[in-house]
């Protein structure tokens, strides 16, 4: 399944520069080891130890929080835009 | 010239000049702003302090700003109320009011945020600011962008209180409401970020943006005689505000300002309705679970806390707790603070107080310390959160008078 995962600034160090990338995954598991295979290095940066997402990187699939859904268990669809996004403070 | 040496990552130390960025590259965590505590050690003293004007620049060899301050010049410094009625209602000898819901000029602790965001917007010459905003933020923002001339782009939820709305278009900002909640709101926030060159404060300029939260911790402490209080009670929606209060009152005793060294035992307060940071410290973790906010302390509806973290581990290692209220008790806390100190405060605030309640009758605080609450916003700006009785419409003529004050004059709680 083709999804859209949009890369946030600080990560386009490892994707070349691109904004967007295409990847074939059914789980957001599958697309950080997408994302992975096509970008040795990008995994580390997104993950921690364990395997688990950073405390400070939100994963949102079609704009929904992925720790609401099945964190990296959560499914994808045809054409989902998986977002990774930096936390960010508020008020 | 200021005391900053730059920026470094609150995780793995990675340091940075002092510049406009989000987060950390490496890990994304957030950046803290670092200064030559030494040199600051070695220049400011009480006397010093003290022989400035009252405003929050008084502290300014600890804060971010490098040029003169071209606005929120009159920021800061807001009353620390000595509140015996409510202090024995809730059986406290010594309890104390930080009241910024009179906050110079929007009427919220945001003011010292912005002091800092704006300026330093100003100083890297952007053109425009920009927020995701639960409503206070965005008043201030908007306000000390138009005081500064630069254009502002705020983007609230978009079932924010009618009285935020009109009090962030008043100043000639763009406001955009966005279906969802604020942590929808956020999000688009960074992503826009990242495709315009602004300053948004909660993001880019979020390391400087910050460290104007840590003036409340200053002010609490030079206004009690240079000492740090026992307890603190603070209401968290990022967790940012606790946070810096910690830093601030961490920064003072570093620098020789203080009498004794900190023991003040931090209290975190949230909504029911929004409880992720108060959930952590029961659970006696730092690991935030995220939630859907439903509460009508809207100030504080953020689900994902960005500094829940930070929050949850500084309430814990200071011996403090945290505690929520319901949207009952929210609208109980703001009553019953303007009924025993004259002192109309928003939600937060009512927050603030319910908590405060709960969290002396659980045996949580200190009875006979010295405990200080952080009224952070103005009950002007939220009239819905109470449902009082319309007042009686009488006649122009005494006897009419007379007949609905029978009984004798009403007291106050």
């Amino acid at each position: 399944m083709s999804l859209k995962v949009v890369i946030p600034t600080p990560l386009r160090k490892h994707t070349g520069g691109a904004e967007v990338v295409e990847v074939d995954a059914g789980t957001v598991k599958e697309v950080i080891d997408r994302l992975e295979n096509k970008f040795p290095g990008i995994r580390n940066s997104v993950c921690d130890d364990s395997g688990g997402l950073r405390r400070f990187i939100n994963v949102y699939v079609d704009g929904e929080d992925v720790r609401f859904l099945q964190n990296l268990s959560t499914p994808a669809k045809d054409g989902s835009e998986i977002a990774i996004v930096p936390a960010i403070s508020g008020g | 010239m200021s005391f900053v040496k730059g920026l470094r990552c609150r995780e793995c130390g990675k340091e940075y000049p002092a510049r406009l960025q989000a987060g950390c590259e490496e890990c994304f965590a957030p950046l803290e702003v670092d200064y030559d505590y030494a040199a600051i050690s070695n220049s400011l003293t009480q006397d010093r302090i003290a022989s400035r004007p009252g405003n929050l620049w008084r502290y300014r060899e600890l804060l971010p700003v490098e040029a003169e301050p071209l606005v929120g010049v009159a920021s800061g410094w807001t009353p620390l109320v000595r509140a015996d009625r409510l202090g024995r209602k809730l059986g406290l000898d010594h309890l104390y009011l930080k009241n910024d819901s009179v906050s110079y000029p929007t009427l919220s602790f945001k003011d010292r945020v912005t002091s800092m965001a704006v300026n330093k917007a100003i100083e890297f010459k952007l053109e425009a600011v920009g927020c995701a905003s639960t409503g206070n933020l965005a008043n201030s923002v908007a306000a000390q962008a138009a005081a500064a001339g630069i254009s502002a782009y705020i983007l609230i939820p978009e079932s924010l209180e009618r009285s935020k709305i009109t009090a962030t278009q008043i100043y000639g900002a763009r406001v955009i409401a966005v279906r969802g909640n604020y942590d929808d709101v956020n999000r688009l926030c960074a992503q826009i970020a990242e495709r315009h060159p602004w300053g948004f404060v909660n993001v880019n300029l979020r390391p400087f943006y910050a460290e104007g939260s840590k003036t409340m911790g200053f002010e609490i402490a030079e206004q009690l005689g240079w000492r740090a209080p026992t307890s603190i009670v603070v209401p968290m929606a990022g967790g940012a505000l606790l946070s810096k209060i910690h830093k601030g009152l961490g920064e003072l005793e570093r620098v020789g300002l203080l009498k004794e060294p900190v023991k003040t035992k931090l209290y975190g307060a949230q909504a029911v309705g929004c409880n992720p940071i108060v959930d952590a410290v029961r659970r006696k973790s730092i690991d935030i679970r995220p939630v859907k906010p439903n509460t009508i302390a809207k100030s504080l509806a953020i689900g994902n806390p960005a500094d829940g973290y930070y929050a949850s581990g500084f309430i814990q290692s200071s011996g403090g707790w945290a505690d929520d209220a319901t949207d009952a008790e929210i609208s109980e806390g703001i009553s019953l603070l303007a009924e025993t100190q004259g002192i109309y405060t928003e939600t937060a605030g009512g927050v603030s107080i319910a908590v405060l309640k709960k969290l002396v009758d659980a045996g949580h605080i200190d009875r006979r310390g010295i405990t200080v609450v952080a009224i952070t916003g103005n009950g002007l700006k939220t009239p819905e959160a109470v449902a009082l009785n319309p007042p009686e419409v009488i006649d122009a003529r005494i006897e009419a008078f007379e007949r609905v004050v029978e009984g004798g004059v009403v007291h106050v709680a």
